[in-house]
C-alpha cells in the first residue's frame, strides 16, 4: 500500500485532562455518570479556565453499552449528564479503540475548520455483567465466521502470538513476567489505577492473609518466584497467566482539545497532536507474520511521518499492553526496537521510568486497568501529565519529555490508532 | 488502595442515577435545584443544563402535576410482557409536568385504557410507586394516578 | 449564540449506492454492503479504481446486540479489500451512517484524506419481534423504558402533544402514510414497494381465497381507521404508522471538490451539514419539537447561507408518521403547527411544491437503522442527477436537496443540504 505522507489543514492541541479512578464500580453504577467524574477533574486541569457552552462537540469512545448496560446512543445521553445539550454528539466503537480513534476524529474534525473546541472522552462500565459474559461480549470484536466459531477469546489469541514470538525470537516467560512487574511498579505510584499495588506489595498482602487465615506463610524469593507461583499466578492461555492480562473494570477518561491558534487562550503548556495514524487488520490467520501486528506499523508510519519525527525522537509512551505481549510487540512494531530485541531493552530497565524510553507510565492496562471505551484516552491522559511534569511520583526521571506518543489496538489488531504529541 | 473510597462515593452520589433509583424505592421523588440559576431537573443532574453550573442542592418534588403527553401500548417489550402486559393487555405511558415545573416520563394509572382518544392532556395527577419484578430484580417504578 | 461553521475545503459526492432493503433470510450485513458497494463503484461515472479509496467510516446502531458481533468498521474494511486502511464506526443510533458521512466529510476538509468511503449497515431481521423491540429500545432514554415506553410509545406520546397543541387527529397522520406509500410503490429497493390500495387489495383477495367476508373499505383511510387491517402499536401510533424492521446496507464515495470532475462530470456537492443532540421527552424543552433537529438545520442554513424557501425537497426521518410533521416545522418548511394542514391539502406529494420522501421514506424503503443516513441521502442524489426513474420530481430544476436524519427519540439530529450545479 502506497503510503501519502499526511497533513492536517490545521494544527489541534489539548488543554485539560481528567480521569475517573478505575476500579470496580457498584452494580448499577452508569457509564454516563461515571464520565462525570471524569469531567470534572478535567474542568479543574484547565489552567486558565473555560466555559462549557464554547464546547463545539462531543466525541464518545465505547464499546458496547448496549450488551453490557442494555443502552445504545450513550454519546447524547453522557453529554446530557454533563449540559451540554444541543451539541453535536458522536459514539465511536473500534473495540478497545474506541476512544483513541475518537480522539483521532476529533482531532480531524478540528483541522477541518467546522469545529475549535471538542470534548473528547471515553466511558465503559463493564462490571455488571458476570466475568464469562464480559468475555463473550469482547469476543463479539472477532470475527463471526472464523475466529469465534474456533472457539478462540482474546487471552488466546495474543497467547498464540506470544508463542510464536518466543519461538522466534527466544523471548522468555520471564521476559513477559519483567514487563507485568514494570506495570504494576508504576500502578503503585498511580491512586486512580484499578491495582494501584506493586507486585512486591502484592506479595506481602498475600503473605499477610494467609497469616491471618492461620494458613501457612508462603514464601517467595523474589517477584520472579512469586509471579512463577500457579497459585498465585495461574495459567490463562499459556503462556499467558493472570498477570499477563489487563484487567476487566470500569472507568472513564476526557481531554479538551482545541484548534493551535486559540490553544494559549486556556493554558500557557498545551500538548500539541503533530502526528495521528491508524490503520485496520483482519483475520488473524490471514497475516504473515503472527509476531508483529501490521496495523501497528502501518499506523506509526503515517504518524510519524506526518509528525516528521521518527522513533528514535519518542521520550516516553503509552502502549497497549491488553497483554504482557502485546506490549513487547508494541514496542518493536513502532519502530522503538528491532524486531526480537525489545525483550533485551526490557531486561536491561530501558522501560522503566527511569529508563531510556519509559513505556507505561501509569502502569499500563495491566495495572492501571482497562474500562474498554475508556483507555484510548486514558492513554493520552498519562501522556498529556508526563509531557506537563506534573505525573507526581510517577514522573518519568528524564529531563525531556518533548515528544510523546500513546498507541491503541481494536481487539487484536483490526484496528490500530497511533497518536504523536509535542511540548514546545 | 488509594482512592477505594471512590467506588462507593460515585455509587452513593446523590445527583447520579443509582441514588434516584434508591430514592424511588423510598417512595421519593428526587429533583435536583441550581444554586446559580434556579433550575429544577428530575432526575437530578450533576451539572446544571442551563447554565453549567456545578453547585447543585436535591429538592423532593411533592407528586403532584398534569398529564402532557402519553401513549397506550398494546406491543409491549420483554419487561412488560413479564408483568402480564400483552396485545389484549395494555398499559399507558407518559409524560408529567409537575407543579414545580419538570417534567417526568411515568406510568399512568387510572385512565380508560380501552378509550385512548378519551384520555385528556392536563388531567392531574398524583404520584404512585410500583414495585415490579423486572429479569428478577426488584424495581420500584415511577407511576402517577389520574384523578376521576 | 451559534457559530457560522465552515469546512476547509468543499468536497463532493461521486458515487452512490444501496441494496435492497427488507427482511431476508439469506442475506447478511456482508451481503448487502458488497451489494451496495457495487452499485456504488459502477455509479461513479468516470470509472474509480476502489484501490484509491483510503479510509471507510461506517454507521451501525447495534449488530452487537442484532448480531452479537461488533467491530465491523474493519470486518467491512476487510471484505471490500480496503484492508489495512483505517476503518471506523461511528454510532449515532438511526443517524449512526449520517454521522459517518459527516466525519468522511470532516476528514476530506481536513486536508487529512481525498477519497473516501462512507456508508451504513444494519441487520435486525433476524431476531424475533420483542427482542428486536427490545433492541430498539436501547436507544430510548433509561428514564422512557423504565416506565414502559417503547419507541412507537415515545411518538405516541409526542402525537397525543401534538394533536392537543394544534387540533390534529389520527386521520392527518394517515394522509403521510398514503403519500408515503404512493411514493414507495415506485421504488424497486424499497422493502413495501406497494401503495395502500395495493395493500388493501392483497386483503381483499386473500379474502376471497378463504371464503371471509370481504371488507368493505370505501377508501384508503377507512381501511386505516379499520384495527383488523391497522391494529394499533402505541395509541395513536398503529401499524401503518410505523417503519418497519429492516435489513440493508448503503455506501458513497467522497472526495473534494476540486477532485470531483476527475470522477465524474455531475458531482453532487455538500452545502451545508448541521448536527445537534437533545435529551429524553421529560427533559425536552418542547414535546413537539426536537431541539437536535433544530440545532442541526441552524448549523446547515448557516453554513450554506441558505434559507428553508431554498430547499426543493427533502427526505426526512419518518420513523414514525408523526415524526414527519414535527421535521417539516423544525426544518422551517412550514410554519409551527401547521404541517398537518400541508400534507392535508397535497403540499409534499411526490408532484407538489415541496415533495418530502419521494423515496417511499422509512415506511416503505424500510430502516436498517446503521444504514438509513446514508440512504436518504442516496435519494437526494438520485432526485438530483434526474436517475430516480418511476419517482422523479417532474420539477425541470431541480438543483437544491436536503435529508434529515433522527437518532433515538431525538437524541442526535442531522441536516444535510446538497447542491448540483
Amino acid at each position: 500500500m502506497v503510503q501519502k505522507k499526511r497533513k492536517l489543514g490545521r494544527g489541534v492541541a489539548i488543554v485539560g485532562a481528567g480521569l475517573s479512578k478505575f476500579g470496580v464500580y457498584p452494580k448499577g453504577v452508569k457509564t454516563t455518570d461515571l464520565f462525570v467524574e471524569a469531567y470534572n477533574e478535567l474542568k479543574e486541569s484547565v489552567d486558565k479556565g473555560f466555559a462549557p457552552k464554547d464546547i463545539d462537540a462531543f466525541y464518545l469512545g465505547n464499546i458496547s453499552s448496549d450488551l453490557f448496560e442494555r443502552q445504545v446512543h450513550i454519546a447524547p445521553a453522557t453529554a446530557s449528564r454533563i449540559g451540554l445539550i444541543p451539541i453535536p454528539t458522536v459514539r465511536f466503537e473500534d473495540a478497545c479503540a474506541a476512544s483513541g480513534v475518537a480522539f483521532r476524529e476529533a482531532v480531524i474534525a478540528i483541522a477541518s475548520g467546522i469545529y475549535d473546541i471538542v470534548l473528547v472522552g471515553g466511558t465503559e462500565k463493564m462490571t455488571n455483567l458476570d466475568t464469562s459474559h464480559v468475555t463473550e461480549v469482547l469476543a463479539a470484536a472477532l470475527d463471526p465466521d472464523s475466529e469465534v466459531l474456533a472457539g478462540e477469546t482474546f487471552p488466546g489469541i495474543y497467547a498464540t502470538i506470544a508463542t510464536a514470538h518466543m519461538a522466534k525470537y527466544g523471548t522468555t516467560v520471564e521476559d513477559f513476567m519483567r514487563v507485568g512487574i514494570k506495570n504494576h511498579h508504576n500502578g503503585g505510584l498511580n491512586p486512580k489505577a484499578h491495582f494501584d499495588v506493586s507486585i512486591p506489595e502484592f506479595m506481602k498482602r498475600r503473605a499477610a492473609s494467609a497469616a491471618k487465615k492461620g494458613l501457612p506463610e508462603p514464601h517467595w524469593a523474589d517477584e520472579m518466584d512469586f509471579l512463577h507461583d500457579p497459585a498465585q499466578n495461574p495459567i490463562i492461555g499459556w503462556p499467558m497467566r493472570l498477570f499477563d492480562c489487563s484487567t476487566i473494570c470500569d472507568g472513564a477518561s476526557a481531554v479538551l482539545l482545541v484548534a493551535e491558534d486559540i490553544a494559549k487562550d486556556f493554558t500557557d503548556k498545551p500538548i500539541y497532536v503533530i502526528g495521528t495514524g491508524q490503520a485496520s487488520d483482519y483475520y488473524i490467520a490471514e497475516r504473515e507474520d503472527i509476531t508483529s501486528i501490521k496495523g501497528s506499523k502501518l499506523a506509526a508510519k503515517e504518524a510519524y511521518e506526518m509528525a516528521d519525527v521518527g522513533p528514535q525522537d519518542i521520550k516516553l509512551a503509552e502502549v497497549h499492553d491488553c497483554f504482557t505481549i502485546a506490549e513487547i510487540l508494541a514496542m518493536e512494531d513502532l519502530g522503538f526496537y528491532k524486531p526480537g530485541e525489545a525483550a533485551k531493552a526490557i531486561r536491561e530497565g530501558e522501560d522503566r521510568l527511569d529508563g531510556k524510553l519509559p513505556i507505561n507510565m501509569d502502569g499500563g492496562l495491566k495495572a492501571k486497568g482497562h474500562p474498554i471505551g475508556a483507555s484510548g484516552v486514558g492513554m493520552i491522559v498519562e501522556v498529556f501529565k508526563q509531557m506537563r511534569e506534573e505525573a507526581g511520583p510517577r514522573q518519568v526521571k528524564k529531563k525531556d519529555v518533548s515528544l510523546g506518543l500513546m498507541h491503541n489496538v481494536g481487539a487484536h489488531g483490526s484496528t490500530v490508532v497511533v497518536n504523536i504529541f509535542e511540548r514546545r | 488502595m488509594a482512592l477505594e473510597s471512590k467506588f462507593s462515593e460515585v455509587a452513593e452520589n446523590k445527583f447520579y442515577s443509582l441514588a434516584y433509583h434508591r430514592f424511588l424505592s423510598e417512595k421519593k421523588l428526587m429533583g435536583s435545584k441550581c444554586k446559580k440559576c434556579g433550575h429544577i431537573c428530575v432526575p437530578p443532574q450533576p451539572i446544571c443544563p442551563k447554565c453549567q453550573g456545578s453547585e447543585l442542592e436535591l429538592v423532593e418534588m411533592k407528586g403532584k402535576g398534569k398529564l402532557v403527553a402519553y401513549t397506550v401500548i398494546a406491543v409491549a417489550p420483554p419487561l412488560m410482557v413479564e408483568e402480564g402486559f400483552d396485545r389484549e393487555h395494555h398499559y399507558c405511558s407518559g409524560v408529567v409536568e409537575l407543579e414545580e415545573g419538570a417534567r417526568v416520563t411515568a406510568r399512568i394509572l387510572g385512565v380508560d385504557l380501552a378509550r385512548p382518544e378519551q384520555i385528556k392532556i392536563g388531567t392531574p395527577v398524583t404520584v404512585e410507586y410500583v414495585e415490579a419484578m423486572h429479569g428478577g430484580e426488584n424495581k420500584t417504578l415511577l407511576a402517577f394516578r389520574a384523578s376521576s | 449564540m451559534q457559530k457560522r461553521r465552515k469546512l476547509g475545503r468543499g468536497v463532493a459526492i461521486v458515487g452512490a449506492g444501496m441494496s435492497k432493503f427488507g427482511m431476508f433470510k439469506d442475506k447478511d450485513s456482508k451481503d448487502l454492503f458488497a451489494e451496495a458497494f457495487k452499485e456504488c463503484l459502477e455509479s461513479v461515472s468516470k470509472g474509480i479504481d476502489p484501490k484509491d479509496i483510503e479510509a471507510l467510516w461506517l454507521g451501525n446502531f447495534s449488530n452487537d446486540f442484532f448480531m452479537h458481533q461488533g467491530h465491523w468498521g474493519p470486518i467491512i474494511s476487510d471484505l471490500i479489500g480496503l484492508a489495512p486502511k483505517p476503518a471506523t464506526r461511528t454510532e449515532g443510533a438511526c443517524a449512526a451512517s449520517t454521522l459517518a458521512f459527516r466525519d468522511g466529510i470532516f476528514a476530506i476538509a481536513s486536508g487529512f484524506y481525498d477519497i473516501v468511503l462512507v456508508g451504513g449497515v444494519e441487520e435486525m431481521s433476524k431476531r424475533p419481534t420483542e427482542e428486536v423491540t427490545e433492541g430498539l429500545a436501547l436507544a430510548t432514554v433509561p428514564y422512557e423504558g423504565r416506565v414502559g415506553f417503547t419507541f412507537p410509545g415515545v411518538f405516541g406520546a409526542i402525537s397525543t402533544a401534538y394533536f392537543e397543541k394544534y387540533g390534529a387527529t389520527r386521520d392527518h397522520l394517515m394522509n403521510v402514510t398514503i403519500k408515503s406509500h404512493n411514493n414507495g410503490r415506485l421504488n424497486p429497493k424499497a422493502q413495501f414497494n406497494v401503495s395502500v390500495r395495493d395493500m388493501m387489495n392483497s386483503r381483499i383477495a386473500r379474502a376471497k381465497k378463504k371464503g371471509e367476508p370481504l371488507p368493505a373499505w370505501k377508501d384508503e383511510k377507512e381501511a386505516l381507521w379499520d384495527p383488523k387491517f391497522n391494529p394499533p402499536v402505541a395509541w395513536p401510533m398503529h401499524l401503518f404508522d410505523c417503519c418497519p424492521i429492516s435489513d440493508g446496507a448503503s455506501c458513497m464515495i467522497l472526495v473534494p471538490e476540486d477532485m470531483a470532475k476527475n470522477f465524474t462530470d455531475d458531482p453532487i456537492y455538500v452545502k451545508g451539514i448541521g448536527q445537534g443532540s437533545g435529551r429524553g421527552l421529560h427533559a425536552a424543552p418542547s414535546l413537539t419539537s426536537f431541539e437536535a433537529n433544530k440545532n442541526a438545520a441552524a448549523e446547515a442554513y448557516g453554513m450554506s447561507g441558505l434559507t428553508p424557501k431554498d430547499i426543493q425537497f427533502a427526505e426526512v426521518h419518518d420513523c414514525f408518521s408523526m415524526a414527519e410533521l414535527v421535521h417539516m416545522e423544525d426544518l422551517g418548511f412550514v410554519k409551527e403547527g401547521t404541517a398537518f394542514k400541508a400534507v392535508a391539502e397535497g403540499y409534499t406529494k411526490l408532484d407538489g411544491p415541496m415533495p418530502i420522501n419521494t423515496s417511499g421514506g422509512l415506511k416503505c424503503k424500510g430502516h436498517p437503522v446503521g444504514a438509513t443516513g446514508v440512504a436518504q441521502l442516496y435519494e437526494v442524489w438520485e432526485q438530483l442527477k434526474g436517475e430516480a426513474g418511476g419517482r422523479q420530481i417532474p420539477n425541470k430544476d431541480l438543483h437544491i436537496g436536503a435529508a434529515q436524519n433522527l437518532g433515538g427519540t431525538g437524541g442526535t439530529c442531522t441536516f444535510t443540504i446538497l447542491e448540483r450545479r
